[in-house]
């Protein structure tokens, strides 16, 4: 589960926990973090990836477990030794410095002469687009200004691993949808560790090299961001990371590298599941939304009445009721949509044999 | 059926009226009276304020006041940046149990915290009696009747209006910036220093100013640990009109001291944010 893959680990997690009182908001985590890897926390408020974060960069102590800096243990050591660079959520601009103050903050503790401070300032305000701004205070800068504030002064002493706690969180769509593609170039250009926790699924799909999804202070799967997405080990993953169908079923027999399954009156091959399910066990498939065709009447194989539409553009989301799976949320694109579908009448819907992912017994 | 007769603006004069005239009959007409007095009595003319230049124990209360109000000004600062520091660093589940005890004192009464005190300094008092009873010390200490007794006191009295606003500044802080700063490599006292400190200056300088204008006009206190003896001017006015009928320089006295508060609140203003200082208490 907790392979780097080819990367040789920068920063390992093991067995880290802490409790809250009752509540464990991380409960044994192991974690291997690749040098220069772009990897995210994913997780739903109170997942512990915050909580996580906190405690790699040394503002939140563990009660168990311990962090491995290129095999150096660094888990007591106070977070101003740990030298890890780090994006807070509201910024945390020092509102008594200018720009170029936050910026040449952390080289002053380091006492780098005034000349290569200037350069590096210069340098860090010219990674973010921000060289006319250097004597700007930071209430004087928009939410989008700040956050390149930050992420320069983060940068500026050339940390080896970069913390973002949800940095896009405060502004608005379009402004995080460009800033995703900065920040993603930015890694690739600087080739530091970037470890970012969001509640976003699409800022973590779109950036991401290896996605962590954590759930109640446990990882719950670690994976490529297509991986996760395409297979999703539990119902949580499945339903977290974009929308899900879930259809529970019986395996009526093993037909090679297929099962037949039967569900809600209906019977269906589900390809692509390679473990070893029989005849007569019980299993739960989640369904993308997007995956389900529709059609006119007769041109596929379930037949379902619309309950709900919505239009949304390039999509159109429907909610089909079946007899036998209850409803059913369908989600096809619009300019290939063959019936245009009305609330009470009929649609016949179908998929792939591929489409269906067998999920393990949740925890 | 008047009301709808009158506009907006009208309805709001009565409903201030009554206020306002109370204001205007017990506050500014006496103080339009004293100040007509301190140019009219013994005789019309400014000797009062002549004399008040060339009188030395008149010079010397002026120079106690300033003194004790800013010796007062400094330890209220200190110790109250401790509470309030403490106060918003402490676990949240205590803070509305500190606070509490900061404004407790407010419920009692100035004079009887002053009494309180001269049964803890005097030459009998509780501290001398014990330091005495414990062989520390041959004769009682000279803890009050001097400026001492009355800066310690004054300190007691003021530190909650020293407290209120650095608290009020505080509370306010991200403690985000400090954890940004030790991440970029500072040390704690180097992360307060540099970051938290600074940001804290607008209540400290709030809290500053606050305790040196109240400590300037302030008489129950070092009236009664002073004992005569620290003559700040407030009781330097009070014996001149109630000892010596001596209204033409009581008069004059009392208006060189609003004018000095005054200026010194003018001046402040400069640095401090005298809306937020005097109008919005948090």
């Amino acid at each position: 589960m907790t392979t780097a893959g080819r990367l040789e680990p920068v920063l390992s997690v093991r067995g880290a926990k802490k409790h809250y009182g009752e509540v464990r908001a991380l409960d044994g985590v192991d974690l291997d973090i690749g040098e220069g890897e772009f990897l995210t926390l994913l997780g739903p408020s109170g997942s512990g990836k915050t909580t996580l974060l906190m405690a790699i960069a040394g503002f939140t102590s563990l009660d168990a477990g311990a962090f491995r800096l290129r095999g150096e243990d660094i888990t007591d050591l106070p977070p101003d030794r740990r030298s890890f660079g780090m994006v807070f959520q509201g910024y945390a601009l020092f509102p008594n410095m200018t720009v170029a103050g936050n910026i040449s903050f952390p080289l002053k503790l380091r006492k780098w002469s005034k000349a290569e401070i200037d350069a590096r300032v210069r340098e860090c305000l010219e990674l973010v687009q921000m060289e006319s701004y250097a004597d700007r205070m930071p209430n004087q800068l928009s939410g989008g200004q700040q956050q390149r504030v930050a992420l320069a002064r983060a940068l500026s002493f050339k940390p080896s691993i970069l913390l973002l706690d949800e940095p896009l969180s405060a502004l608005d769509k379009k402004l995080r949808a460009d800033l995703q593609w900065e920040l993603k170039d930015l890694h690739r250009q600087l080739a530091v560790t970037f470890i970012y926790v969001t509640h976003d699924q699409d800022e973590a799909l779109s950036m991401s090299d290896r996605i962590v999804i954590l759930d109640h202070g446990q990882i719950q799967q670690i994976g490529l961001p297509d991986q996760l997405y395409n297979q999703p080990d539990t119902r949580f993953v499945a339903d977290f990371l974009g929308k899900s169908n879930f259809l529970e079923a019986k395996v009526c027999e093993r037909l090679g590298g297929a099962l037949d399954c039967e569900s809600g009156g209906e019977r269906f091959n589900v390809t692509g599941e390679s473990s070893s399910y029989n005849g007569a066990d019980r299993v739960l498939l989640a369904l993308r939304p997007e995956r389900i065709r529709i059609g006119a009447q007769g041109t596929e194989r379930f037949h379902g009445v619309v309950r709900q539409t919505s239009y949304l553009g390039e999509r159109c989301h429907l909610i089909l009721d079946h007899p036998g799976f209850g409803g059913v949320l369908v989600s096809a694109p619009t300019w290939r949509m063959t019936v245009r579908p009305e609330v009470g009448g009929e649609v016949s819907f179908g998929w792939d044999d591929d489409a269906c992912v067998v999920l393990a017994e949740d925890q | 059926m008047i009301a709808r007769s009158l506009t907006d603006k009208g309805r709001y004069w009565i409903l201030i009226l009554p206020a306002l005239a109370i204001m205007l009959t017990f506050y500014i007409w006496p103080l339009v009276e004293i100040f007509g007095i301190s140019f009219s009595e013994p005789r019309p003319g400014f000797d009062n304020y002549a004399s008040m230049f060339d009188s030395r124990p008149i010079r010397t209360s002026f120079v106690i006041t300033f003194r004790v109000a800013a010796i007062t000004t400094i330890w209220c600062l200190v110790l109250g940046y401790i509470v309030s520091y403490a106060i918003y660093n402490t676990k949240p589940k205590y803070v509305g149990l500190m606070i509490a005890l900061v404004l407790l004192p407010f419920w009692l009464s100035v004079l009887i915290r002053s009494f309180a005190w001269i049964v803890l300094l005097g030459r009998s008092g509780v501290v001398n009696d014990s330091l005495g009873a414990i062989g520390l010390i041959d004769k009682p200490l000279p803890l009050m009747h001097n400026e001492f007794g009355v800066i310690l006191s004054m300190v007691h009295v003021m530190l909650p209006f020293a407290i209120l606003p650095i608290m009020a500044n505080m509370k306010g802080i991200n403690p985000s910036y400090v954890d940004a700063a030790r991440g970029l490599g500072a040390s704690e006292l180097r992360a307060f220093v540099s970051v938290y400190f600074p940001q804290t200056l607008p209540g400290v300088l709030s809290a500053a100013l606050l305790v040196f204008v109240l400590s300037l006009g302030f008489y129950i206190t070092p009236a009664l640990l002073g004992g005569g003896r620290v003559l700040m001017i407030s009781e330097y006015i009070t014996y001149q009109i109630q000892e010596l009928l001596n209204w033409g320089v009581g008069t004059s006295l009392s208006v060189a001291l609003l004018l000095a508060t005054a200026a010194v609140i003018l001046a402040a203003g400069r640095f401090v944010n005298l809306r937020r200082t005097f109008l919005e208490r948090g």
